[in-house]
């Protein structure tokens, strides 16, 4: 191999390990956060609520699963969706640490999914023209989904922040709390800089803007202020999670945890 | 999923109350012989009408209760695709008590009303979502059995009297079977799987049959108001019409899934050319039914819970709804 073509296959294998990793992070914040809201069925506070968070949890199980598969395919060792998501620790997770965080009240799930929705709305919106024509389908798809999931949980922010005075003082908590982990949803490694370079993701700094401008307006029209800019120590995206991730993975690894093998 | 034993509570319903036009039950009776469907604005005898409001309310408090045991398992579901099947089943109940609350509420009741009597335990609904679901099998036991014999109960009720209940179990009837099949092909895999999931599925179908046959309510002769309801076309078949057919189609279905129906009794008789089974202890049904099942605390707790825990969100949708009005006259 001449030195050139040795140095082309290094690029290669390079910026496959980096989608490999993009993509997980993709997958993994989907399937976190679909987890998650799955905790909430039959147990919402109306029957509309309950369909409501069912749907978006099912859209987001799907979107894991297409990237997952995808994922899989990249690394070229026989995972399965499955396999990735039964079988990694929490340490080999990549999802984005706000997709974790406990469900809380009605308003901290309706927080964390709004924070989530407006960024998923911007990250899938700049993957529809990626150079990856993989991922620029799957997003298209998720982008459809996204804009419903955006408008349930954005409307829910407006209806919280301006219903009751408890209402108002229950969902600006959850805000003020979940707000240090958006540090790390427009933080760009060199993961998202090598993807951005490619033409395969969108540039994260332009997102942040279009987001940030959503959050001002949601926040404006559910009489919400904006807390300041937290920075935050963990980064799910590069695998260092809270302490809720563990729980999350024992529950919903524990039957292929424990019949190893075993077909379902 | 259906609820059974819908017709063992409550007051025996009379034909026609006094005051009650006779002429106004006559015709009534002779458009329901002709197999006319009754609709909300049509006259119809007040017991009719409770009666429909007992049944409906009844089946749509049995689909929202009947979230929580298969919901149990959703974080658990063994594969990716199984999960996302479960959320579907799981939320296509809570969309079949939203379609039956509506066609109840056509009587003239809200949902609400309804809502205040499964929390405060008057309203009852099927004893089967009392039972435990404890292993992964039991989701497929639940789709296969449950959901088998509630396609049993329901089919009739598509033909039933009245239109907005029947139209509305012509859609649920074909979600039912698809839940049908689901929870079977769970069942099938765990047969064909190694031998802990094979135990497991036999220990989920001991667990679930007799329920499951209990479902269908008690014996004819037990039974005190199923001539009415024949009379009036909501009901269609006797319980132990619709108990005999269930079994005759699943006895089949566990032997090709090399399962055993735990009663050893069963046997296939020849000359009326059905599965005869044993005795039905009734004394479990109706422990349940008074409260004493496994679960019947949890189920209602958990309802309670969430319409407890829903309270300040209930009230700020609806506060933020008149405040927007307010704000959208003061600005015409």
């Amino acid at each position: 191999m001449s030195p050139a073509v040795a140095t082309a296959a290094r690029a290669d294998r390079a910026l496959n390990e980096a989608l490999l990793r993009y993509v997980l992070r993709l997958g993994d914040t989907s399937l976190v956060l679909g987890q998650r809201l799955g905790e909430w069925v039959g147990h919402a506070p109306t029957l509309e609520e309950d369909l409501g968070l069912a749907n978006l949890a099912l859209d987001l199980i799907g979107q894991a699963r297409l990237l997952l598969t995808y994922a899989g395919e990249i690394e070229g060792r026989e995972r399965d969706e499955d396999a990735l998501a039964y079988l990694r620790d929490a340490p080999e997770f990549f999802n984005l640490a706000l997709a974790e965080q406990p469900n809380g009240d009605f308003g901290c799930t309706i927080v964390r999914q709004w924070l989530l929705d407006a960024w998923q709305l911007e990250i899938y919106a700049g993957l529809q023209e990626s150079t990856d024509s993989r991922l620029a389908a799957i997003a298209a798809k998720a982008l459809k989904e996204t804009r419903y999931h955006y408008r349930f949980s954005s409307g829910w922010l407006v209806r919280l922040g301006d219903g009751t005075a408890e209402s108002h003082e229950r969902v600006q908590r959850a805000v003020d709390q979940l707000w240090r982990f958006t540090s790390e949803l427009f933080a760009p490694d060199e993961v998202d800089e090598r993807m951005a370079s490619a033409g395969i993701a969108p540039s994260l700094s332009t997102a942040e803007v279009r987001w940030s401008a959503h959050m001002d307006e949601d926040l404006r029209a559910a009489t919400l202020k904006r807390p300041a800019a937290q920075p935050y120590p963990w980064h799910g995206k590069r695998g260092v999670h809270t302490e809720h991730l563990g729980y999350v993975l024992a529950e919903m690894q524990h039957l292929q945890r424990t019949y190893p093998g075993a077909r379902w | 999923m259906y609820t059974q034993a819908l017709d063992t509570h409550g007051k025996e319903p009379v034909a026609a109350a006094a005051g009650e036009s006779a002429a106004h039950a006559l015709r009534f009776q002779s458009r329901v012989d002709a197999d006319e469907k009754i609709e909300p604005k049509d006259w119809m005898p007040d017991a009719y009408r409770q009666t429909l409001i007992r049944q409906i309310s009844q089946h749509a408090h049995s689909e929202i209760v009947g979230m929580l045991p298969e919901g149990n398992w959703i974080t658990r579901a063994p594969s990716l695709r199984r999960k996302a099947v479960l959320i579907a089943k799981v939320q296509d109940e809570g969309g079949h008590g939203m379609y039956l609350y509506s066609a109840a509420e056509t009587l003239g009741v809200t949902r609400d009303q309804l809502f205040e009597q499964l929390l405060s335990g008057v309203a009852k609904y099927s004893s089967i979502f009392n039972y435990p679901t404890l292993t992964w099998a039991d989701v497929g036991a639940i789709g296969w059995l449950v959901d088998g014999a509630a396609i049993m109960n329901q089919i009739p009720i598509c033909r039933c009297s009245y239109g907005p209940y029947a139209r509305a179990m012509v859609r649920i009837c074909k979600e039912e079977s698809f839940h049908q099949r689901q929870g079977f092909e769970i069942m099938l895999t765990l047969a064909q799987g190694t031998p802990a999931q094979r135990l497991m599925a036999q220990e989920a179908l001991n667990r679930w049959w007799w329920p499951s046959i209990m479902m269908f309510g008690p014996s004819d002769g037990e039974s005190k108001h199923t001539a009415q309801s024949m009379r009036w076309k909501i009901k269609r078949f006797s319980n132990d019409e619709l108990r005999q057919k269930f079994i005759d189609v699943t006895v089949p279905q566990a032997h090709f899934l090399g399962l055993t129906i735990p009663d050893a009794q069963l046997r296939w008789d020849e000359a009326t050319q059905h599965y005869i089974g044993g005795p039905i202890d009734w004394s479990e049904f109706n422990a349940v039914l008074k409260g004493n099942g496994p679960c019947n605390r949890e189920r209602l707790q958990a309802r309670r819970t969430a319409w407890e825990a829903g309270r300040w969100v209930r009230e700020a949708a609806s506060a933020h709804a008149a405040k927007s009005a307010a704000r959208t006259t003061q600005a015409a």
